[in-house]
């Protein structure tokens, strides 16, 4: 018999019993509340613990963010959410938002459904209820594009004529690819062990300036090609000298078209400060908080930002959505462009796993838009 | 959005939260985002006002599809002769009064 047991860092909740059903789940669970872990393994919590992963997720949040915790009211309402009996849940008529993508035929592949990229963005349209459309290439950074832009520009042109949504054109600056081996400067993860201090910041400096002009070069094309947008996505992944990279390509395109859209979506909560001394209009990177990357990126010309808030594997969803709103409340607050909000595996409290549950996706979904105020996801 | 199998993730987020994209009013909205940095409420009620709807309508994709129709903006099930994608994107940019990078350059490529 398979017999699994899950833990948390204070509870147990399944226990191998014999005589149980096939999984060893406990039969009683009276009065208890059906959720999941943050890597997606259910857990049944007790409405005094549900309460307690509300507290303490959105106090994690507010002590790491100097921000303020979630309201009695607003954790009243995560209650309510988390304990509906609803296997699937969703926004009152209304609050109904935006819908972003980032590497959308990329999801496609991973199915193996065999379509190109055009039927793609048709499926998302005619078939998903997208309200963006978005074209990206199966490597989705910048660098590798470059030297095929001129067979990206094409099918997007090809891809407008037949669609009506907008579409967007993504990828990522990706700055691990300009360090070797994979790219020209010496890698500062080799530098910085050997107390290679300067060189090893020149490196991410030097990095930047490459990448900024990659990113530049791509995102120019591919407009003159008619795009809607361009996002620029899973920027920061490389730390501060990454994010600087989206800003200052950001800035570049906004002096050449004035007009233009570009999404800049996030890596990760917190801008790690990978060189630590990188600011863009005085404003210093590592270390921001998405209330602050707003800031920050609205400077550059960002139209939409998509701050993101990581997920926590060993602690529930409650708590996990309870942090997560916290950080994006006070980033839709600080903002003065629209906010769309990374929803996905791993990120704003999506549990971390390539399916992700409907219970907790559509709950996380819902509190999220509610709460927040969001102008999309 | 993010990473995820379809209906893990866009389709859960679509029918969860979503406005419903050219099923409805999604799109549009989307649009006046993109173009005059709008947020939600605001883009939503511009887009309601443009099309004569009110702004719990945008989301109704009986009401919708009807309107949609009436002002050749593109539907999910377009008939023969009916505008659909380029020919629905210029009579958006008109009905909106914004400017899509797309019809601009299908003008200028084909002299109109």
């Amino acid at each position: 018999m398979l017999v699994i047991c899950y833990f948390s860092p204070s509870r147990r909740i399944y226990e191998p019993e014999a005589g149980s059903s096939g999984l060893g789940i406990k039969e009683d669970r009276m009065g208890q509340i059906m959720t999941r872990f943050g890597d997606g393994s259910p857990v049944y919590l007790s409405e005094s613990e549900l309460t307690r992963d509300l507290v303490e997720g959105t106090e994690d949040a507010a002590e790491r963010g100097d921000i303020p915790v979630l309201s009695k009211e607003e954790l009243q309402h995560l209650f309510d959410i988390f304990s509906s009996p609803y296997r699937f849940v969703s926004v009152e008529p209304g609050n109904e938002i935006v819908l972003s993508y980032d590497g959308t035929p990329v999801k496609m592949m991973r199915t193996q459904v065999n379509v190109d990229r055009l039927q793609c963005l048709q499926i998302y349209e005619k078939l998903m209820g997208a309200d963006t459309l978005e074209m990206g290439h199966v490597d989705y950074s910048f660098k590798p594009i470059k030297p095929i832009v001129t067979y990206e520009q094409p099918l997007l042109e090809q891809i407008l004529s037949v669609t009506t949504a907008p579409v967007f054109y993504g990828a990522m600056p990706n700055l691990g690819l300009y360090s070797q081996p994979d790219g020209p400067f010496p890698n500062p993860s080799e530098l910085l062990p050997e107390g290679k201090i300067d060189e090893a910041l020149s490196s991410y400096e030097a990095a930047v300036e490459e990448a900024v002009k990659d990113i530049v070069y791509v995102c120019k094309a591919m407009y003159e090609s008619g795009a809607d947008a361009i996002i620029l996505d899973t920027v920061g992944a490389a730390g501060d000298a990454d994010f600087l990279a989206g800003l200052k390509a950001t800035e570049l395109l906004k002096e050449k078209y004035p007009e233009i859209c570009v999404e800049l979506g996030m890596a990760g909560e917190f801008v790690l400060g990978m060189h630590g001394s990188l600011t863009f209009d005085d404003h210093r990177l590592a270390g921001l908080y998405p209330h602050e990357q707003v800031k920050v990126a609205e400077k550059a010309g960002v139209k939409i930002f998509g701050p993101v808030c990581n997920t926590n594997t060993t602690e529930s969803t409650p708590w996990n959505v309870s942090r997560a709103i916290t950080f994006m409340k006070a980033c839709c607050e600080a903002a003065e462009i629209p906010v769309h909000v990374n929803m996905g595996m791993g990120v704003g409290a999506i549990t971390v796993n390539d399916h992700p549950p409907l219970d907790v996706a559509s709950r996380a979904s819902k509190a999220m838009v509610e709460i927040c105020r969001l102008d999309g996801l | 959005m993010g990473v995820g199998d379809p209906l893990g993730m866009a389709i859960t987020h679509a029918i969860a939260s979503g406005m419903g994209g050219m099923r409805t009013a999604g799109d549009l909205v989307a649009r006046m985002q993109m173009t005059r940095g709008m947020k939600i409420q605001e883009a939503k009620a511009y887009v309601a006002d443009k099309l004569g709807v009110s702004v719990k309508d945008l989301t109704d994709p009986v009401l919708m599809n009807e309107a949609r129709e009436d002002l050749k903006l593109g539907v999910l099930h377009p008939h023969a002769g009916s505008p659909k994608c380029m020919e629905a994107k210029f009579n958006i940019a008109r009905l909106l009064d914004i400017d899509i990078n797309c019809v601009r350059r299908f003008r200028e490529n084909a002299s109109l």
